[in-house]
């Protein structure tokens, strides 16, 4: 890779990472099953459905939601959650006059443990360059829509520090068991780039 | 230090692109990309920090045109190659035998 010039295209990602691959098995600096068990891990055992649990309770349970707010990266770990990428974590709650919105402008630092690996949107250019200046334009895109008088509080992520979104619970769910509210609660909302809607509400 | 990475308002980009039922991974290179980022990354030799900043080398229109876990290959490459535990050299040598052989194990 050295040869190339700077500005020349690289070769095919694929063939770069085989050959890498390919290398590091050979030296005996990675093992085959270990990165097996990394991508079963981060693609079928963590996710947004963690996150959800952990709202769902902050719902229901107030002396929770109280330790959520105060220590979320001992309140998270208390649900079983920790790890990789969540060593800090910080929950901001949504009010009817706050609105919070997590973004990384520099990378990509997303809340592994609860909300699995980010999405490509978060990751790339527009939302990490237009969430700091627009927010309200991109939530809108996102079907957001805010009343002027509510505050958006935009989150910058880094490596050391993330952040969980605590949604709104939806009117009409007195009578949801946990399981049922966590259901309702969507990756984007634990972001702050959605809302959760109730079970009736039908979505657009 | 600023560089193509420090992206937080800069205008031009457009419109936010979401894919509907997104996967975790869009291709199975990009597992492994990731698979051997984090194996490497636990035998500790450097930190998340310098992962990134290694990612932060890449030339800013590479990094513009490239993908995200692009940006994780090229901070892994160069990681590798500035310990010694992998030379420029060797992965180029593999890229090509691997590239001569690709006809015949596609049949």
């Amino acid at each position: 890779m050295s040869k190339h010039h700077h500005d020349a295209p690289l070769p095919d990602p694929v063939l770069r990472v085989k050959a890498l691959e390919s290398l590091l098995i050979e030296k005996g600096l990675v093992d085959p099953a270990a990165l097996d068990l990394l991508i079963d891990t981060y693609e079928n055992q963590v996710g947004p459905k963690n996150g959800a649990k952990v709202v769902a309770r902050a719902w229901t349970d107030p002396g929770y939601r109280t330790r959520l707010l105060k220590d979320a990266t001992a309140a998270i770990a208390e649900m079983g959650f920790e790890g990789r990428q969540g060593e800090d974590m910080v929950v901001v709650e949504n009010t009817e006059r706050v609105h919070n919105l997590v973004v990384c402008t520099l990378c990509s630092c997303y809340p592994w443990p609860v909300l699995g690996l980010p999405p490509v949107w978060y990751k790339a250019a527009p939302y990490r360059a237009r969430a700091v200046r627009e927010p309200r334009k991109v939530l809108a895109e996102f079907g957001v829509e805010l009343d002027d008088e509510v505050e958006v509080r935009v989150w910058d992520s880094t490596a050391e520090l993330r952040y969980l979104v605590l949604p709104r619970r939806p009117d009409g769910t007195e009578q949801l068991s946990d399981q049922e509210l966590a259901d309702l609660v969507t990756r984007d909302s634990m972001i702050g780039a959605g809302v959760v809607s109730g079970p009736k509400d039908t979505v657009t | 230090m600023n560089g193509m990475h420090d992206l937080g308002g800069m205008d031009g980009f457009g419109a936010v692109d979401r894919i509907p039922g997104e996967a975790v991974f869009q291709h199975e290179w990009e597992r492994r990309a990731f698979a051997l980022t984090l194996a490497m990354g636990a035998r500790a030799q450097w930190n998340l920090d310098m992962s990134r900043y290694a990612r932060e080398q890449m030339s800013p229109s590479h990094y513009l045109l490239s993908s995200y876990y692009e940006h994780w290959l090229h901070g892994l490459e160069h990681l590798m190659i500035e310990r010694g535990l992998v030379s420029a050299a060797e992965i180029s040598a593999r890229e090509a035998e691997l590239c001569s052989s690709l006809p015949h194990d596609a049949a």
